[in-house]
């Protein structure tokens, strides 16, 4: 019975130091992932995760406490690249159609405040002239809505046109 | 000939009797008439006349944008009213461009010459000629006639088939065609057999339509290179890809062109088409539509002018009656559900059905997959349905596409046999509407990501040549500074 | 106009579904049924109904605490059906508490923990049989000759009850082993086959079940004509069956001419043992059983394979549900590796380039054919 207990306890010590001392060697710096990820995110910082910029969103992500979709203008394409990234499984999010800005005509003064702001240059319009929003450029981020002092810019679901058009999913009753 | 055999495959009751001898009727011309720009695969046709112009029958309304579109024409006489947007023939109810058309009652032709000999042609000539009539296929995927033509002729295809299988139930217009106007048919392979540089032609039927068999095989008596063959019908004979492989044992490679095979399939209507755009210079205008199901009252086949409403064609055949439980325009088993009667009649419009509950075979909920095999069995492609609707279900989107979603038709042989009652071509219609949105999306990605950067790299730009001229404005006021300190 | 915008195509159905199904295979089993209740009278019964009202039970209890419709899937017939073939596969005379938990298990553990109809990857029956196999072996052992009902050795109703539910010396004292169980004992006693098999087994009683054995088993006959008209009513599809019993009497067969004293001649093997009913009635399960033709067939070649195994060198006489349940755990595999081919594809589903001579001789051949 001694030898039982005192292979299997030396047994026990063994591996666990062999595996400290793997996790010390093998250590990915920390660091590289993080770079990583913030290649991914859009790096706009506009805050719509809830976290201190995309760094902030990075650091969460790493420690677990926010999930891969978690950036609105990144949709689902980056949150399925950060859950591949992150060995994450991402839940079947009720992900409605994209957010996309859309400038009411009757309220834009020409500030040009919003075009200055947005960072994939999606918004047209000379100062004193009404403003536009090319939705194709546009990732819902959300900066210009901040800035707009008519508040004429908002966030809208992108209507389905034909091209975009599919068969929802069938749901099945009693199953 | 022998005739090989393709796997799987359903027998829905044809329910041909109908409308398969009714004789053909032309459509009182409707009041007005709406003309989608988008009635064929491609690019949707470009508008090349203005509200309030005065249009001829035949005239041109809007162009061919790029390649793959096709033409469309005025489907009468009359003045444009609208350029705008309108209920499509679709199950999504959005919206198409459309082109409304109010007629004059007169049916004015367009001044034209009367065209040369096609056979006087040459081959190119004659597929331009064919796009030029806005021709496509009248068969289901409405690709534009002439590229197929074209395209056919470089590959060397030898064989035209001539499509007169209509395996779908209810539909009968081609039947009619057949059985009617079989010269014109048989004169319009003939155009395109000189347009392929092809020698010979299979004219392929089920044999649930005997009289147009006969119609057609007195039709070609006089030509040694058309042959007229009867084939045991089991749906979808009339699938391009199954057609080909009924005909010639050969398969399509998965990801290939059906040319690659040697044969070329071709829709009757669309060979009607070619005659009468050929002999006599007319575009495709009109097109013939059955009229069926249970909840019409008098079933009919309909010659009717594109543009005309859904409507129109169902209140000249004496209205639908109150259990009337699905719209459809096509056959039952592939047709689109309309979402209401005000939709128009296009190139591809077969059939318009109004089908009873009993008919629509539903009333049950879907229950549990049992993997009893049975879609297995029936699928003509050879796919595993009840997997790809088991991975499209958990959105499983690299497993479905690895099991072959692309290869699947949709003709619905899956979901007819299915004894849960499961929506199996729903699913798949979802799976590839979603890896569909997924590709648009990276792309917009990408796209997006190219505009932050270049935004970024023309601030950067803007910076350093802000930082330029300042270090020159310091170098020259360095340089007065010491000038003057020289000076003193 | 009451129209459905969003229900896809097809609009069309062939009329078949999932309660017509198993309302057809429960009808092929009814002749057996009868039978196996004829042979065996009151306590018979009592064992059917116990077994398939603790099934019902089980079943409707569970979609209840998942939240589904109770009614549509009591309607579906499925818990029936894994009832029937569970009682079928008791001893006749068995305890009442034999039918409840091997009903209770096969509904329970054997199909709604996996996440219920069609999920199971165990035949639940035979998966309930193979539990009370070997927690009970006596009880799931106690064989009985044939007591015709209503006849004078057979027990009346109360004494059926009796047998049943509680405790009775007539069950005692009429205990037998089923052919294949005596053969196996004195097999292992060396004795030759042509000693043992007079006594105790004739070919023709065995066809029409003069033989004791569990209630279903008894009857090849009529075990095989319920199956023949699964078939012709396309419930079924014959590359299990014919697999299943083409292995047993290959063999069977090919064993039997290499020493006859040793192994059983295919006709015994094929006729006893349950085997029939495990062709067609529960090898052919559609949830557990691969989908393509390939499959099936590799599937019917292994359960057959495995029952002649484990009957004639295995540690039990009767191997049909060992077979079926350890088929079961290879479905999954078989699914994956045998699929059909698909169309323009290969094998290995890589997309399949026509060869130039394949489009030459389908050009050739109807080269020069005029029109007809």
């Amino acid at each position: 019975m001694i030898a039982a207990i005192t292979t299997l306890t030396s047994l026990g010590l063994l591996s666990g130091l062999l595996l400290s001392l793997a996790a010390r060697l093998f250590q990915t710096p920390g660091n590289a992932l993080r770079e990583e990820i913030m290649e991914l995110l859009p790096g706009v910082n506009c805050g719509q995760c809830g976290y201190p910029g995309c760094g902030g969103a990075a650091d969460a992500l790493i420690a677990g406490a926010a999930s891969p979709a978690l950036c609105p203008p990144g949709g689902s394409v980056l949150a399925r690249t950060l859950a591949a990234k992150l060995g994450r499984t991402l839940e079947s999010a009720a992900d409605g159609p994209p957010l996309l800005a859309q400038i009411d005509e009757s309220r834009c003064i020409g500030c040009a405040h919003c075009g200055k702001r947005c960072p994939t240059d999606a918004i047209i319009g000379a100062p004193k002239q009404i403003h536009a929003v090319f939705q194709e450029a546009c990732m819902g981020c959300g900066l210009c809505v901040e800035v707009c002092p008519t508040e004429c810019l908002q966030l809208h679901p992108q209507t389905p046109t034909f091209a975009t058009w599919y068969w929802p999913k069938p749901m099945l009753a009693g199953v | 000939m022998r005739l090989h055999t393709f796997r799987g495959g359903v027998h829905p009751p044809s329910q041909k009797h109908l409308s398969a001898d009714r004789s053909i009727e032309v459509l009182p011309l409707p009041p007005r008439l709406y003309i989608p720009l988008q009635q064929h695969a491609g690019a949707p046709a470009l508008p090349v006349v203005t509200v309030g112009q005065k249009v001829a029958k035949g005239e041109l309304l809007a162009r061919e944008h790029g390649v793959t579109s096709a033409p469309l024409h005025a489907p009468s006489s009359g003045t444009v009213t609208a350029i705008g947007d309108f209920t499509a023939p679709h199950a999504s109810g959005l919206p198409l461009p459309t082109i409304v058309l109010d007629t004059d009652g007169e049916e004015r032709w367009v001044e034209s010459e009367p065209p040369p000999d096609p056979f006087s042609r040459t081959p190119e000539e004659v597929a331009r000629q064919v796009g030029a009539a806005g021709i496509v296929g009248m068969g289901g995927a409405n690709f534009p006639a002439s590229v197929k033509l074209s395209k056919a002729r470089q590959a060397g295809v030898h064989t035209l088939v001539v499509n007169g299988a209509e395996c779908e139930p209810y539909v009968t217009c081609d039947d009619r065609l057949m059985r009617e106007r079989a010269t014109e048919i048989v004169d319009g392979a003939a155009i395109m057999l000189h347009a392929l540089q092809a020698p010979r032609a299979l004219i392929a039927i089920e044999d649930n339509k005997p009289e147009a068999v006969q119609a057609m095989r007195d039709a070609c008596q006089n030509d040694a290179r058309m042959t007229v063959l009867s084939l045991p019908s089991r749906y979808p004979a009339g699938s391009a890809k199954q057609l080909i492989q009924l005909l010639s044992g050969l398969e399509t490679p998965s990801g290939g062109r059906g040319t690659d095979t040697g044969l070329l399939v071709h829709n009757v209507g669309t060979a009607y088409s070619v005659h009468r755009a050929l002999r006599y210079g007319q575009p495709l205008i009109s097109r013939i539509v059955t009229v069926s199901g249970g909840a019409v009252a008098e079933p009919r086949n309909l010659e009717v002018p594109l543009g005309a409403l859904a409507v129109d064609l169902l209140n000249y055949c004496g209205g639908v009656s109150k259990d009337c439980a699905r719209l459809l325009m096509g056959g039952p088993m592939m047709g689109q559900p309309l979402p209401g009667v005000e939709v128009p009649v296009i190139k591809g419009t077969n059939g318009i059905l109004a089908l009873t509950a009993a008919e629509a075979g539903e009333a049950q909920p879907a229950s549990p997959c049992i993997r009893c095999g049975r879609c297995v069995e029936a699928c003509p492609m050879g796919l595993l349905p009840l997997e790809l609707s088991k991975r499209a279900r958990s959105e499983d989107w690299s497993g479905i596409q690895a099991l072959g979603l692309s290869d699947c038709m949709s003709c619905g042989s899956c979901a007819y046999v299915c004894p849960s009652h499961i929506p199996l071509p729903q699913y798949f219609a979802f799976a590839r509407g979603k890896l569909a949105e997924q590709r648009r999306e990276e792309r917009k990605s990408a796209h997006i990501r190219e505009l932050m950067e270049q935004r970024q790299a023309r601030f950067a730009r803007a910076e350093q040549a802000k930082a330029e001229a300042a270090a020159k404005r310091q170098a020259a006021k360095k340089q007065r500074a010491v000038v003057m300190e020289e000076e003193d | 106009m009451n129209i459905n915008p969003v229900a896809g195509a097809p609009h069309a159905h062939d009329g078949d579904s999932v309660s017509r199904l198993m309302g057809l295979v429960l009808l092929a089993l009814l002749p057996a049924v009868l039978y196996g209740v004829v042979l065996f009278g009151w306590p018979a019964v009592n064992l059917l109904i116990v077994t398939l009202i603790v099934c019902l039970l089980c079943e409707a209890g569970c979609l209840w605490l998942a939240g589904r419709s109770v009614r549509l899937g009591l309607m579906d017939g499925t818990a029936l059906l894994t009832g029937v073939l569970l009682a079928l596969s008791l001893p006749p005379w068995a305890p009442w508490w034999i039918g409840a938990v091997g009903g209770g298990f096969a509904i329970i553990v054997g199909k709604q923990v996996f996440g219920g109809t069609g999920q199971n990857v165990f035949n639940p029956a035979m998966l309930a049989r193979v539990m009370l196999l070997v927690s009970f072996p006596v009880e799931m052992t106690t064989w009985l000759e044939p007591h015709p009902w209503l006849s004078g050795s057979a027990p009346g109703f109360l004494e059926g009850l009796l047998i049943t539910f509680g405790h009775s010396e007539i069950a005692d004292g009429v205990t037998g082993a089923t052919i294949l169980g005596y053969a196996r004992t004195e097999l292992v006693m060396n004795h030759a086959l042509s000693q043992i098999l007079p006594e105790h087994y004739h070919t023709g009683f065995a066809a029409i079940g003069w033989t004791g054995g569990s209630l279903g088993e008894t009857s090849a006959i009529l075990v095989l004509m319920g199956g023949l008209w699964l078939l012709w009513r396309k419930a079924i599809t014959w590359y299990i069956p014919v697999a299943m019993l083409g292995a047993v009497l290959v063999l069977a067969s090919g064993f039997h001419w290499l020493n006859a004293e040793r192994f059983a001649d295919p006709v015994l093997h094929v006729l006893s043992g349950g085997l029939m009913l495990g062709a067609f009635f529960i090898a052919t399960d559609p949830v557990t059983s691969p989908v393509s033709r390939g499959g099936q067939i590799v599937f019917g070649i292994g359960c057959g394979a495995l029952v002649y195994i484990i009957r004639t060198w295995g540690g039990y006489p009767e191997g049909v549900a060992f077979a079926v349940v350890l088929m079961n755990a290879a479905t999954p595999l078989v699914d994956h590796y045998l699929r059909p081919r698909a169309y323009g594809r290969t094998w290995s589903g890589q997309s399949r380039p026509i060869s130039e001579r394949a489009k030459h001789a389908a050009m050739g051949r109807d080269a020069g054919s005029g029109s007809r």
